[in-house]
């Protein structure tokens, strides 16, 4: 009786394939990503990292209205992204940042939206990468159901959804899980524990053992992974993106890692935090324990990436040295698929238009300006 | 992709029985999903049982579990997965068993149905009908009779309609499916049993339009849902008593048809706006708010609202103090300022 669920129950321990200090630990459970793999997992996360860094520096010069760092976080997001197939579907939230630009989101699309410029700067059927979701754990259920109808139209397609451990505690996040696993819906949930939402830390967001916990109650195969291996995280998702590609329904990942600058540049993390929390963080980068692990294991040219890395960011500081224009007529313009009758006289209004048919007041002069 | 009047043509429009709301609504939603293989219906009870309100009896054993199924108990997840169902090619038809069971689907309506289509500067269209049945009258304990109107025609982006008759509804349902937009389809829960021998086409009024159900010329009284009935039966009483009453039924309350209002208050001179929901910042509110501004100098009184009261909805047995009667309906009439007695009296 007890077999069924014991194999939904998360690892006792992280699994975690390469240390802290850059030395392959091996798993009972899954193989070290081959050689190429873990190439481009470094190259994401020194890119991503570099991103990162570049629109810190942007919005305290105010380029930016407002962002939210990754920094900390490019293992799960590198090795999450990377997991992906061309047919999969990714659903971010904003402190995804650094997967959405992985997938191969064009950087200053990605800004769009925290430049203030518009709510998602990118096609979101492009690149599979749904827009980067404010309100937590909504987007949950959309990765359900892109994975449903995927299902229902025999098309090979998972959806990958991350999430957050404040974003656990969300009812949406609990539908979703229920949902998926009722359906057996391909779809994937990786909860990035990064140990805080915004200022509350996960102690007092939860009593449950471990986060990957709270998919068993639904039947839904879970995973406790060390977030800060990219090796892990790559192996843990793309395992549970082959299974639930074969019809083994959803999987949850719960991957530990931590937020390393504050929730956003208008945060102040001395408030609810302690320097040497976050300097024992710093000891377990990364980015730096995949370089040594990879610079032991043969051939390797780190500047290469650094190099790369540096492009990226002086085309970042051309690209959002100006301000792009901003149109007010996209203000009514897809509000509906054609604007109603009303939008298309309140565009004339905002944008000094003669006004073209429509409601009129009476006795109003023909031209002048109709009713909203 | 064929449109909507070429789809109509393929089914029988000949239905010389009698047919309920329910029963139109029914047929509508079968027509749709034999008429588009992307359409699905799913929600709380909709498969085997058919819906409480059985209008979607027999879908499921016609078009099968892929097409329509019982999702779980949980209407944020009906509408969160309906949304990504839509990103990913499919046209939802999804369920709220009552009107205040919906809340719990209120920010994924308000903040992702009604905005991913602005949000993508209109890459992501969500073409997905949100079916709530609404309203009172039906003697439903508490939770089972708001009128919910005013929370979804607040949110730009939504589509909101509802319907009075079973030819309209079916109509108005075939219309909302093939929409490209979200569509917040709310039916009157006690006008489902209401029969009438229908006509099953889709040609008619327009998804945005509203229509003069009753031409008259002393007063436009502007209804929609439960209470165009409620004005159509004013409207017989008041030609007794010497009033001879225009009925407009909204069908879309989002968008607001100005040209068909106007044209009748202008007509008219006089106009009285009749809904269930409470009359504080209501519908009607909105209604009296326009007509003022476009139709001032036509008008030879203000703008009367008859409402429900501003109170929660009440309990069976006191539901009838509360609702609109044709009474109130024709007392406000009378209290237009008419200076010689009605024109046609």
């Amino acid at each position: 009786m007890t077999e069924g669920w014991l194999g939904l129950l998360p690892s006792e321990g992280p699994v975690r394939l390469i240390d802290a200090a850059g030395v392959a630990t091996g798993d009972g459970t899954y193989e070290l990503p081959d050689h190429e793999t873990l190439v481009a997992l470094y190259r994401a996360m020194v890119v991503g990292r570099r991103f990162d860094a570049q629109v810190t520096a942007l919005t305290r010069q105010g380029r930016l209205a407002v962002y939210p760092s990754s920094r900390g976080q490019e293992a799960c997001q590198a090795g999450t992204a990377l997991a992906l197939r061309p047919q999969d579907w990714l659903f971010p939230t904003y402190r995804d940042s650094v997967a959405v630009v992985t997938r191969g989101v064009d950087p200053v699309d990605v800004l769009v939206n925290f430049r203030g410029d518009w709510h998602c700067g990118y096609d979101p059927y492009e690149h599979r990468v749904a827009p980067q979701c404010t309100p937590l754990a909504t987007n949950t259920l959309h990765a359900v159901g892109v994975a449903h109808a995927a299902r229902l139209r025999r098309e090979d397609a998972v959806a990958v959804v991350l999430l957050g451990d404040g974003a656990t505690s969300e009812g949406d996040t609990h539908e979703a899980l229920n949902f998926a696993a009722v359906w057996k819906a391909p779809v994937v949930f990786v909860v990035q524990n990064n140990g805080y939402a915004i200022s509350v830390p996960l102690h007092r967001q939860t009593a449950a053992p471990s986060l990957a916990h709270k998919g068993i109650g639904y039947g839904i195969p879970s995973t406790l992974v060390d977030g800060n291996d990219a090796a892990a995280v790559h192996a843990a998702v793309s395992g549970a993106i082959a299974s639930a590609a074969a019809g083994g329904g959803p999987a949850l990942i719960e991957a530990l890692t931590y937020r390393i600058e504050a929730h956003t540049n208008a945060d102040d993390a001395s408030r609810y935090r302690q320097d040497d929390e976050v300097a024992g963080w710093l000891e377990r980068d990364p980015v730096r324990r995949l370089a040594v692990f990879l610079s032991s294991s043969g051939v390797f040219d780190a500047a290469g990436f650094d190099a790369e890395a540096e492009g990226l960011a002086a085309g970042l500081r051309t690209r959002m040295g100006t301000d792009a224009p901003v149109s007010p007529s996209h203000l009514f313009e897809y509000v509906y698929a054609r604007p109603t009758a009303a939008l298309a006289r309140q565009r004339a209004d905002a944008l000094d238009l003669p006004v073209g048919g429509g409601a009129t007041m009476d006795g109003q002069e023909p031209g002048g300006r109709g009713i909203r | 992709m064929s449109t909507v009047t070429e789809r109509a043509g393929q089914v029988n429009s000949a239905v010389h029985q009698p047919v309920s709301l329910a029963g139109a609504l029914n047929r509508a939603l079968g027509d749709a999903l034999e008429a588009d293989e992307r359409v699905v219906v799913f929600g709380e009870d909709v498969g085997p049982l058919g819906g409480v309100f059985r209008v979607t009896d027999g879908l499921a054993a016609r078009f099968g579990s892929d097409r329509v199924w019982d999702s779980p108990l949980a209407e944020s997840g009906i509408v969160g997965t309906a949304i990504g169902m839509a990103m990913n090619g499919l046209r939802p038809v999804v369920e709220m068993q009552f009107d205040a069971f919906a809340y719990p689907a209120f920010e994924q309506i308000t903040s992702h149905l009604a905005k991913m289509h602005n949000r993508t500067r209109g890459r992501v269209g969500l073409p997905i009908v949100v079916r709530i049945p609404y309203g009172g009258g039906i003697g439903g304990v508490e939770h089972h009779c708001d009128s919910s109107e005013v929370y979804y025609t607040h949110t730009a982006g939504l589509r909101v309609v509802t319907c009075a008759t079973p030819s309209d509804g079916y109509r108005l349902l075939r219309q909302a499916v093939d929409s490209p937009d979200p569509v917040i389809f709310l039916e009157p829960k006690r006008r489902y049993w209401s029969k009438e021998t229908i006509d099953l086409a889709v040609e008619g009024p327009e998804l945005h339009q509203a229509r003069v159900v009753r031409p008259g010329t002393d007063v436009t009284v502007i209804a929609y849902g439960g209470t165009v009935e409620t004005a159509l039966e004013a409207a017989r009483i008041g030609h007794d008593e010497g009033y001879d009453l225009e009925v407009v039924d909204l069908r879309s309350l989002s968008p607001f048809d100005d040209e068909t209002v106007t044209a009748s208050v202008r007509r008219t001179g006089r106009a009285v706006v009749v809904h269930e929901a409470a009359g504080f910042c209501g519908y009607g509110a909105e209604v009296a708010a326009r007509l003022t501004e476009q139709c001032f100098h036509s008008l030879a009184a203000p703008i009367l609202r008859v409402t429900g009261y501003d109170i929660p909805y009440p309990p069976p047995k006191l539901e009838h103090q509360h609702l609109p009667d044709a009474d109130r309906v024709l007392d406000a009439v009378s209290r237009l300022q008419w200076e010689e007695g009605p024109r046609h009296g």
